[in-house]
């Protein structure tokens, strides 16, 4: 005869009482909640299943399969040049603003006089708006007219044409991106300013020069943020849209609105972007269920990017952090 | 560790908050409905959408917005200027209270996808209804191109025609008496034209580059007779002879102007189109492919030296048809998610068909007017230099492109290999023309 064991049963007051506690904690998580299925649960559902329907916003969506997912690995002529361009950006822009804000952060902390207009001159241009700042770029690096090349002629150094030039166009970015660097440097001149003056001296007194100290001392200390710059970067840089946009739009001459088209990407498809094909599919071309399989696969890549970064971490970060 | 697991949570929040903001946007739609049930005479307020934005082009059209209210006091028109494409495209999706009822586009060459996708909604019950045949109403040219594969969804709202504009004083100086007629005629008087200074131009005779403001594919298109299309609806520019000339001479005329290098760092300091400092203007390009609408910009700019216009040259062995040009035009419809279609109707049928709501509209702003009554008007602006337009519009081999369920992606799939072949970077023209063909036929299917 088999054995059962019986369990007292709970009484109901303590049955209410984990009711409660259960509804005080799901009240507690409510907002969180709330906001995770409307603005994350629910859009990543839909995109998945808008991504196998044929559906441009009109007529009610129709099952179409794997056919979008082969038109845009296969057939759309934007996609892989985008995702080229925004491997590009993030493997170049995000090692190059990282250096050159920890770089700039450095030199800031150093600086015993005129610390403070040092800080400013390299913040204000983080306050530009982008349209604003990318149109100026534009303008400085005309290769028919813009002061840049007219210095870089005047010196007899070769003048690149810049955003015009396929070869040119993403270094130029690059530069746009890098001149508006003030975001990582506060955060960077935080993070070293917060390492232990100690540690310096230790340092000093064993006979570390200015890059040991460096390596063994400023480093292990900032390493955590340096991951977060890293991390932060690749993440918006994968939304990289405005900036290539507007240069393009601006270099190109083509000016919306007069009937005549714009194509992305000019010069060449070269500063086309994942996020400018994705609003060409689904809002241009109401393409919803092509735009929502390229939307996916940058968020498979940004999910991607984040867990190798997030694992690697522990390379170079210290026990306590 | 717990706290690995926070930092792995923020960051996948903060990754999928890409998928989320891309299709947030998409998540409320609304729903085009067939059939008009409204009362046209009942009291109501229509929402008209436009993409004019110059003070003169806005006065004129509320001008004639007012004279439409005064003949249907019962429908009241809120107007809203300046709008682009891009934000009419996601209107007409979306709907609701805020969205228009009566909207208008200067991109002709979305109507295939208006059309083939019910964002305008089917004007030809409300045709009928008013017993007007476009064919009879509207310039041949027009009226094909604010349809789609039978369906017509927009009317023309005044139309473009292209031509060609030249400096009188640059003429006289080297010594051309006449307009060029033919391509030949025009690359020998282009070069006569262009004066060299250092690595640039002190006067370039014509600016060929694809980018060159009005120098697109499409434009430089219908003076060749470009098909497009085969009659299965098939691309067909690799095998069509006309498609490869336009390239081809696009490119000679480019490298005999100095070559594109040369050519697209003087066009990246030239001023702003739509400015007082076009390059036309300003005398640094003597002859400009362009609208009608330049005669009066450049009239309004207070030149220094006189301009002429005449239609565009023509390729040498279709010289019979100098006279024609490229035609393009503002459209209007219905919004297909609007609730009151009747009331639309009447605005529409008042803009586009009115005599004298399109001629006093035509003169305002310097287009051509789009109805075959409105040609004939003798209160239509008398000037030569606008009249050569009206001319060029009536030829009867002026043409826009074909529509496409696609709408002008097309276009511009052809004029990116136009980008590439001027400057050198794709080498083999035929090889080119077989994969435009080949990625329009894609892009068409999959927008089928």
């Amino acid at each position: 005869m088999a054995a059962t064991t019986l369990r007292p049963p709970a009484s109901r007051a303590l049955r209410a009482k984990h009711r409660r506690s259960a509804l005080r904690t799901l009240g507690f998580l409510s907002p969180w909640l709330i906001g995770f299925t409307v603005f994350f649960a629910y859009p990543l559902v839909s995109t998945v299943y808008f991504s196998f329907m044929e559906y441009d916003g009109f007529a009610p969506p129709v099952w179409v399969g794997l056919k979008n997912w082969s038109y845009v690995f296969n057939d759309y002529a934007f996609f892989w040049p985008a995702l080229r361009n925004t491997l590009w950006l993030v493997a170049v822009m995000v090692a190059l603003r990282v250096l050159f804000g920890l770089g700039v952060g450095l030199l800031i902390t150093k600086i015993k006089t005129g610390a403070g207009v040092f800080r400013t001159l390299f913040y204000l241009p983080y306050l530009a708006p982008p349209v604003a700042a990318t149109m100026s770029f534009v303008f400085l690096l005309n290769p028919g007219t813009g002061p840049v090349n007219t210095i870089l002629e005047s010196v007899g150094l070769p003048a690149p044409g810049w955003f015009t030039d396929p070869a040119w166009s993403k270094p130029s970015l690059t530069i746009l991106a890098l001149w508006c660097i003030g975001d990582l440097m506060v955060i960077f001149m935080a993070a070293l300013l917060d390492v232990p003056k100690e540690q310096y001296e230790a340092a000093e007194l064993d006979g570390a020069r200015a890059w040991q100290r460096f390596r063994y001392v400023t480093f292990p200390n900032i390493s955590p943020i340096v991951l977060f710059a890293v991390v932060t970067g690749v993440i918006a840089t994968m939304q990289y849209y405005t900036e290539p946009l507007v240069a393009a739009k601006v270099a190109s001459g083509v000016i919306g609105g007069s009937g005549q088209q714009f194509e992305p990407g000019y010069p060449d498809r070269t500063t086309l972007t994942v996020p400018q094909t994705i609003y060409n599919l689904g809002f241009q071309r109401f393409d919803t269920g092509a735009a929502c399989v390229v939307a996916l696969v940058l968020f498979a890549l940004a999910m991607a990017f984040t867990a190798i970064l997030m694992r690697r971490r522990s390379g170079f970060m210290s026990a306590e952090d | 560790m717990p706290r690995n697991r926070r930092t792995k949570g923020a960051a996948l929040a903060a990754t999928a908050a890409t998928a989320a903001i891309s299709l947030l946007a998409t998540a409320c739609t609304g729903s085009a409905e067939s059939g008009a049930t409204d009362d046209p005479n009942a009291k109501t307020t229509l929402t008209f959408w436009h993409g004019w934005s110059a003070p003169g082009e806005v006065a004129a059209i509320e001008a004639n917005i007012d004279s439409f209210e005064k003949k249907h006091p019962n429908i009241k028109v809120k107007v809203v200027k300046g709008i682009t494409d891009d934000k009419l495209n996601q209107a007409l999706r979306a709907g609701g209270s805020n969205a228009p009822d009566v909207v208008s586009s200067f991109t002709t060459d979305n109507v295939g996808r208006f059309c083939s996708t019910d964002a305008l909604a089917d004007l030809k019950p409300f045709l009928e209804k008013s017993k007007i045949d476009p064919a009879r109403t509207f310039l041949p040219q027009m009226a094909k191109y604010t349809e789609h594969e039978g369906k017509r969804c927009a009317v023309p709202l005044l139309g473009d025609a292209y031509g060609l504009y030249y400096n009188k004083k640059a003429f006289a100086e080297a010594g051309i008496t006449a307009p060029p007629k033919t391509l030949s005629e025009f690359d020998k008087v282009a070069e006569k034209l262009t004066k060299s200074k250092g690595d640039s131009y002190r006067q370039l005779g014509f600016m060929p580059n694809f980018q060159g403001y009005e120098t697109t594919f499409e434009h430089y298109a219908s003076q060749f007779g470009v098909r497009y299309f085969d009659a299965e609806g098939r691309s067909a520019l690799a095998g069509d002879p006309a498609a490869k000339a336009l390239f081809t001479w696009q490119k000679n005329l480019a490298d005999r102007l100095g070559g594109y290098k040369k050519l697209e760092k003087f066009r990246t300091g030239l001023g702003d189109e739509w400015g007082p400092k076009h390059p036309f203007h300003t005398g640094q390009v003597a002859m400009q492919l362009d609208g009608e609408w330049r005669g009066k910009m450049a009239q309004d700019a207070d030149l220094d030296f006189e301009i002429g216009a005449a239609p565009f040259p023509v390729p040498d062995d279709r010289a019979a048809d100098y006279g024609k040009g490229y035609l393009s035009g503002t459209i209007l419809g219905i919004a297909g998610v609007s609730r009151k279609q009747n009331a639309a109707w009447e605005l529409v049928k008042y803009l586009s068909t009115d005599t004298d709501a399109v001629v006093s509209f035509a003169n305002a702003i310097h287009n051509v007017p789009s109805t075959i009554a409105a040609l004939k008007s003798p209160k239509l602006n008398n000037d030569p230099l606008y009249r050569t337009f009206v001319d060029i519009a009536q030829h009867p081999k002026s043409s826009h492109a074909p529509s496409s369920v696609n709408g002008g992606a097309f276009l511009l799939t052809a004029q990116d290999l136009g980008v590439r072949y001027e400057a050198g970077r794709e080498k083999d023209l035929d090889a080119g023309l077989k994969e435009t063909d080949a990625q329009v036929d894609k892009d068409n299917e999959q927008a089928r």
